[in-house]
């Protein structure tokens, strides 16, 4: 069966590396030129020497971004119903070596929390879990797709990776999306990270996207969580991840998602530390590699970043979130996966999105688009 | 004299349709449409709340002379199409259906294939069909053989705002078509829109380049004129273009000489 792994395995990381940091300012100017940015194109624009060029790439950034998503910004949240986890993930506060109390939403405390999220005027929601089979396997993640279905536009899973057949289960209960990071595309680094758990699987994860393809999934999300590695080699992968799906499987949307590392309960400090600017040039370079992505940025990031991003590429944004299950209403004390920068109130995101000239779009979708026909 | 356009039982004074997506604001969006005077202006199902009478969009396009054309964009085959034209009719009382089924998200074609298949069964269930599709003359008398009431063959990928790029086969179409030809998609500034009504389309739809637009009310207006006069120029016939010089030595004087 067709896979990206034949195709991840044509790169070396270290090769890249080398090619993205030997890039000249020449070569920059060179692929600004063109018309049609390519994967080999991208890599320039994702290296140091293109930094210098980041208000250019913002312009064109800003234009192709209008042009094809018009002046809206979609808005999301997401909905954390569990944090219990076998995986031992370095980074992550729920990672199953933490004395944390575990929490899974029962159904009434899920209809309590969509209450509360549904008065905010959310419409596209993202439910989110750690992998722990028993408490929250597909069965859990289906019931909880149905129990909602009624209250949502468009529904998304941030879950354990699964098979195909689980994940058209899903599909069928009503699921529109699946957003699943690779975390880094580093083989040695991501079991340094992953030490234990089905997560420490890591062909297994890079193959995810293609169950999701051919299990006829609306959209499928990507990323690299920056902070592991190298974050320029690992885009380049991500990347990568992208134009092959996009060839494979032609009749699926798909976004890319931005995580930095941030302080949490299980503290590992990021081995490469990608600035403001350094995510600036990442989320443009995307955009001109691709006009139809849809990017994303969520409130891991500060109020001042979020103000001034808006115009520059992304498509979603993120307000008012909880990271804790319950977070919103049942037990808004418990502990989070990890911190949120930007505290701001929905509202106040929406006047901000709107003070700089561009519309929130609460409902892009409709729930009887989704599931059986 | 006002040249109007007929569809099925609706008569226009303008041959510009428009859309809602993209625009900044509600009030914008409608400020833009009531510059353009479009008449019909389609709305993505997806984006409207079917069970919300007080939906935001549909409450700022209620006006006698704005007719709302529900469209299917977001669906994937004509299965899903006919069941979204079924809401919309239900939703918004109108049998009037604009199909768009793209199931590429990258650039948004049409297909074919499923565009046929659900035209056919949109027809039979009483539907008033305009379906958005390549500019393929074959596949536009397809389509009439089966009951549509317009075609809308692109001009460029829509959203890309290129023009009038399928020119060869626009005007293929319109030769043949028993049937309205709206040039759909591609459209990025008036004097595309103009040119594409002097080719004899009999309308054209435009949105982006409205809803992105420094200024969609002045915009809007532009199109309006742009339109008009390219119907105007169209009815009243062209000049014809000269095709080479003409040649210094005749080729054919020997004639009068034998």
């Amino acid at each position: 069966m067709k896979s990206f792994k034949d195709t991840f395995e044509k790169y070396d990381w270290d090769s890249l590396e080398r090619e993205i940091y030997e890039v000249t300012a020449v070569d920059v100017q060179n692929v600004l030129a063109k018309e049609k940015i390519d994967l080999q194109d991208f890599k320039t624009l994702i290296s140091p020497a293109a930094k210098a060029f980041i208000e250019p790439m913002a312009q064109r950034s800003n234009q192709l971004t209008r042009k094809r998503f018009g002046n809206t910004i979609q808005m999301y949240i997401p909905m954390y119903l569990s944090n219990e986890c076998q995986n031992i993930c370095t980074y992550c506060g729920f990672s199953m070596t933490n004395k944390i109390r575990r929490k899974t939403l029962s159904d009434a405390e899920i209809l309590k929390e969509v209450e509360h999220i549904k008065n905010l005027g959310y419409d596209h929601i993202l439910l989110v879990t750690g992998e722990a089979n028993k408490t929250v396997g597909v069965s859990y993640i289906a019931h909880a797709i149905e129990l909602i279905r009624d209250h949502f536009s468009n529904i998304s899973i941030e879950v354990q990776p699964l098979d195909q057949e689980d994940y058209e289960i899903l599909v069928n209960a009503g699921l529109y999306a699946v957003l699943v990071y690779q975390e880094t595309y580093h083989e040695a680094t991501y079991k340094t990270h992953h030490p234990k758990g089905k997560k420490s699987n890591f062909n297994y994860r890079l193959a995810t996207p293609d169950r999701l393809g051919r299990a006829g999934v609306h959209k499928i999300g990507l990323g690299a969580l920056f902070g592991l590695e190298d974050w320029r080699v690992d885009s380049f992968y991500t990347a990568l991840h992208l134009k092959y799906l996009q060839k494979t499987y032609w009749k699926t949307k798909y976004s890319i998602s931005f995580p930095r590392l941030r302080p949490h309960e299980g503290e590992v400090a990021p081995k490469v530390e990608m600035t403001d600017s350094d995510l600036v040039q990442l989320i443009c370079a995307y955009r001109l590699l691709d006009e139809d992505v849809e990017l994303s940025m969520s409130t891991r990031e500060n109020e001042q970043f979020r103000n001034n991003i808006v115009p520059l590429g992304i498509t979603s944004i993120s307000a008012e979130s909880k990271t804790n299950p319950g977070g919103y209403s049942v037990e808004p004390q418990s502990l989070e996966q990890f911190e949120i920068s930007d505290e701001r109130s929905t509202n106040q995101i929406k006047e901000m999105i709107q003070s700089k000239g561009y519309e929130v779009v609460w409902k892009d979708w409709d729930k009887n688009y989704s599931g059986a026909f | 004299m006002i040249d109007q356009l007929t569809i099925a039982d609706k008569t226009f004074n303008s041959r510009l349709f428009t859309g809602t997506g993209k625009f900044n604001s509600v009030q914008k969006m409608k400020d833009a449409i009531l510059a353009s005077e479009s008449e019909l202006v389609t709305v993505a199902l997806k984006r409207v709340e079917l069970e919300n009478s007080s939906d935001d969009m549909l409450v700022h396009l209620k006006g006698d002379h704005i007719h709302l054309l529900p469209n299917t964009s977001g669906v994937r085959t004509a299965k899903e199409a006919v069941f979204a034209a079924e809401l919309a009719r239900e939703a918004l009382s109108t049998n009037w259906v604009k199909l768009e089924i793209h199931p590429d998200p990258k650039y948004l074609l049409p297909d074919p294939i499923e565009t046929l298949k659900a035209t056919e069964e949109l027809v039979k269930k009483g539907f008033v069909v305009m379906p958005y599709i390549h500019a393929d003359p074959v596949l536009c008398k397809r389509l009439e053989d089966v009951g549509v009431q317009c075609v809308m063959p692109l001009g460029a990928p829509i959203g890309s705002n290129k023009g009038i790029k399928t020119l060869e086969f626009l005007e293929i179409i319109i030769e043949q078509s028993n049937v309205p030809v709206i040039v759909d998609a591609g459209i990025g500034a008036p004097s595309h829109a103009a040119y594409a009504m002097e080719l004899g389309a009999d309308a054209v739809l435009v949105n982006t380049a409205i809803a992105v637009s420094q200024n969609p009310v002045e915009i809007g207006r532009a199109f309006k004129l742009a339109v008009e006069a390219g119907r105007m120029a169209y009815m009243a016939k062209l000049a014809p273009i000269k095709k080479g010089a003409e040649a210094s030595s005749p080729l054919t004087s020997f004639l009068s000489e034998l």
